[in-house]
């Protein structure tokens, strides 16, 4: 990646200001409101969390640098994302040393948030607290004067979203900046036995840390046997080992300690109990066991309905609009090969990455919401259970569910579980859920394969099996996560036990709402998109190359010129469904035949899987020029139907039978051949080695499904 | 008695926090201390987890961990 180098160049000069804070505390509507908005988005250096810089132009100072640090309770870690927060304020492992850090304290819980104010200050940082929400706390808010006399640094009121209070917070940085005072504050004092720790600890720790008591508090309360910490070092994990009840004993003393400071000299600041009425209410029926799951269940429909129904009139306009623009440019330059390679390799890629915008949009969009709500962290709570039976996350349960819309935005909404296991682990399942780009192969081959019956006379035979898909989906997505997250050791890690906050309910701010879905729509088309394109243009090669019969049956052009003209269109189709039989892509299909043989699949069907890599309703259409049909007509579908119910295998025997119609549904639904949804992977994982062990075991999946199944119902002589 | 077994929407006080280290310290960094007033406000669709209200925040945690906090009504 080349961000880091970019990042270093254009960030060296100017000062650096972090903005850390618990979840939820506002910190993301100050970011926006200290720096327009404009941030550049990379990565944490290793992972794949988000790293979000943006400039903001102090008064009398001039320009700095502002990084939204991800929501942190405390700066003690147990995984490599509870990290980030550490090393980003202390500049760790090769990030920027920021000159100032503002914390966002919550005014309605104050006491509670000034614990992460305590443990900066432990480090000497250059501290100074954005008291935030303090419209809601109303009385209960702390004077921020005072509040700052007890703490020792400066506290500054701010409604950022009203834009109040954003000239004396910057001020104050500016104050901060200019002040070189690193003074390590503790308002607790660690007894004598602790002491002698610190002092062992911080001969231990390594040369790039500060060499401070906090740092080896911090190791002594972080490092433990089965931790998820990056770069610590064995000899520090040597000298941190102590008997549990060494440890307990060490936890108590700094938290009571500090706690013990906050709830006799912080907490009169607030002279009244905050109000929580709303939250209370609200929560009585959101989070009621049946009728908050009702409501629960409703919302998800909306939301489903939403990407599912919603967003189709956009993807088809946008469709509509790349197919004339490809004809446009083929009727300019009849016959050129250029032409040929812009409009179905070139455009027909950028219209797929464009057809995943409106889905992604509105995913996200709603996500947002549900974020900037409180809402999201409900859902989390609502289906702990079901989904920890299952080794997931209780918030993979959304990108799960947009899954049966498109993998895309699903794989890019994991982003809202904050551990990568269990990021990765929903990742690696939720294409196996029934997208949307399968229906229409679904309808092509049970439409043609199944009689319309009624069982019982009520029954459509046709439904139900597309019900069963479904949950053929559903079911084989929740199996492969307990089967994985069980046997495969990168996903097996320790299941931590659950602390979620459910924040105050708020009403969502749409700039940052929008904001976000800006973003991520961005990266997905600068970072995903990219890698789309490029396999949209290697699959039209494969389809389209050579672009004459290699070997053709007749001397086409001749044959075409003798007829009169209303028998043309008939033959041209045969000869293109010729070519693409000896195209790159039919002789791969003829390769991969003695491999899909065995599923009761022919090489046109080869073809036909290797078009659905590009995504998988092109397979509907590559069957369509394979057998020499008409494109793009509403009669393509019926008269394909017609002809794969024609087709016989060389013994005379019909080619497609149910029983090949289940073994191909059944490799459908299981193998993710999306590049699409393989490209994402790639980039949110940040590795090449999750695409492809996705792409290798949901293919032998599909391919040993197919296999049993097939083979058993000929076994059975069906 | 311990966490769980607390009435909805009773209050309690924390007598002493038990579990495993990381979640111990964890839920002790965010308010829950032996002193601390708790109240149970919500319990999951199927029994678990559980929903507290300390220190005018909300906290979820599971049952399982729930069992190693001791309160005093």
């Amino acid at each position: 990646m080349s961000e880091p180098s970019t990042q270093a160049k254009s960030e060296s000069s100017r000062p650096l200001v972090a903005l850390a804070g618990h979840p939820n505390t506002g910190k993301t509507t100050l970011f926006n409101a200290l720096t327009g908005s404009r941030a550049r988005v990379g990565n944490y250096p290793g992972i794949t969390v988000e790293r979000r810089v943006g400039e903001a132009n102090l008064d009398g100072f001039g320009p700095v640098d502002v990084v939204d640090i991800p929501g942190t309770y405390s700066l003690v870690a147990r995984t490599a994302e509870e990290q980030i927060a550490l090393d980003a304020m202390l500049g760790l492992v090769g990030q920027k040393r920021p000159d100032a850090v503002v914390i966002c304290v919550d005014a309605t819980q104050f006491v509670r948030s000034s614990h992460l104010v305590l443990q900066a200050q432990e480090f000497g940082l250059p501290v100074l607290v954005a008291l935030t929400m303090t419209d809601e706390a109303k009385q209960a808010a702390p004077d921020p004067v005072e509040m700052g006399q007890c703490l020792q640094c400066e506290v500054v009121s701010v409604l950022a979203a009203q834009g109040r209070g954003i000239t004396e917070l910057t001020a104050a940085i500016a104050r901060r900046l200019r002040n070189p005072d690193r003074r390590e504050i503790w308002h607790w004092q660690p007894t004598a036995w602790l002491r002698k720790l610190l002092d062992e600890t911080r001969a231990a720790l390594p040369a790039e840390w500060p060499a401070c008591d906090a740092m080896a508090l911090w190791a002594l309360m972080s490092v433990e046997t089965g931790d998820e910490l990056h770069g610590i070092p064995a000899a520090l994990r040597q000298a941190v080992h102590l008997p549990s009840e060494a440890r307990k004993r060490i936890d108590d003393e700094a938290i009571l300690g500090r706690y013990a400071f906050m709830d006799t000299k912080l907490a009169p600041l607030g002279r009244h109990q905050p109000d929580q009425n709303l939250t209370e209410k609200v929560d009585r029926i959101l989070i009621h066991p049946w009728l908050g799951l009702l409501i629960f269940l409703l919302l998800m429909f909306a939301l489903f309905e939403g990407l599912f129904a919603g967003a189709n009139p956009l993807i088809h306009l946008i469709e509509k609009l790349v197919g004339a623009a490809g004809d446009g440019i083929k009727h300019a330059l009849p016959g050129s090969i250029l032409a040929h390679f812009v409009a179905d390799g070139l455009l027909a890629g950028v219209g797929a990455v464009a057809m995943f915008l409106p889905q992604i949009l509105a995913l996200f969009f709603f996500l947002g919401l549900l974020e900037d709500s409180g809402y999201l962290a409900r859902v989390a709570f609502l289906m702990d259970r079901p989904m920890r039976a299952m080794h997931l996350h209780g918030r993979a349960f959304i990108p799960l569910l947009a899954g049966f819309a498109c993998a895309v935005p699903a794989i890019m909404s994991t982003r809202t579980i904050e551990r990568r296991r269990d990021r990765v682990l929903a990742m690696m399942v939720i294409p196996l859920t029934t997208c949307s780009a399968r229906l229409p192969v679904y309808t092509l081959i049970i439409g043609s394969l199944f009689p319309a019956r009624r069982i019982g006379g009520i029954l459509p035979t046709q439904g139900l099996l597309v019900v069963f898909m479904y949950a053929f989906g559903m079911v084989t997505a929740l199996l492969a996560a307990l089967v994985l997250s069980r046997a495969l050791p990168p996903l097996r890690a320790r299941r931590l036990p659950l602390v979620l906050e459910l924040p105050p309910y708020r009403r969502p701010r749409l700039r940052d709402v929008l904001g976000m879905v800006w973003d991520r729509s961005r990266r997905f088309v600068t970072d995903a998109g990219t890698l789309i394109v490029i396999c949209s243009v290697v699959l039209w090669g494969l389809l389209d190359f050579p672009r004459a019969p290699a070997r053709p049956s007749r001397d086409w052009k001749a044959t075409i010129a003798q007829v009169e003209s209303t028998a043309r269109p008939q033959l041209e189709r045969a000869e293109e469904a010729e070519r693409m039989q000896q195209s790159y892509a039919g002789r791969i299909g003829k390769l991969m035949e003695p491999v899909i043989a065995p599923l009761g699949f022919d090489w046109k069907i080869g073809i036909g899987l290797v078009g659905a890599f590009a995504a998988r309703e092109v397979f509907v259409a590559t069957m369509g020029v394979v057998y020499g049909l008409e494109p793009d007509t509403a009669q393509t579908s019926l008269t394909l139907r017609e002809k794969l119910r024609q087709e016989k295998r060389p013994d005379g025997t019909p080619l497609y039978t149910p029983l090949v119609g289940l073994s191909l549904l059944l490799f459908f639904a299981l193998a993710c051949q999306c590049t699409s949804t393989l490209a994402v992977v790639r980039r949110e994982t940040g590795s090449l080695r999750w695409p492809l062990f996705l792409f290798a075991y949901t293919s032998t999946l599909a391919w040993l499904v197919s296999f049993a199944v097939y083979q058993t119902g000929r076994a059975l002589g069906l | 008695m311990s966490l769980p077994d607390l009435p909805l929407r009773k209050s309690a006080v924390v007598e002493a926090v038990g579990g495993d280290r990381a979640f111990r310290r964890r839920i002790m960094e965010m308010g829950l201390i032996p002193g601390t007033k708790v109240r149970l406000v919500a319990v999951a669709p199927m029994g678990d987890p559980l929903t507290l209200e300390l220190r005018s925040s909300r906290l979820s945690i599971r049952k399982r961990e729930a069992a190693q906090v001791r309160v005093r009504v």
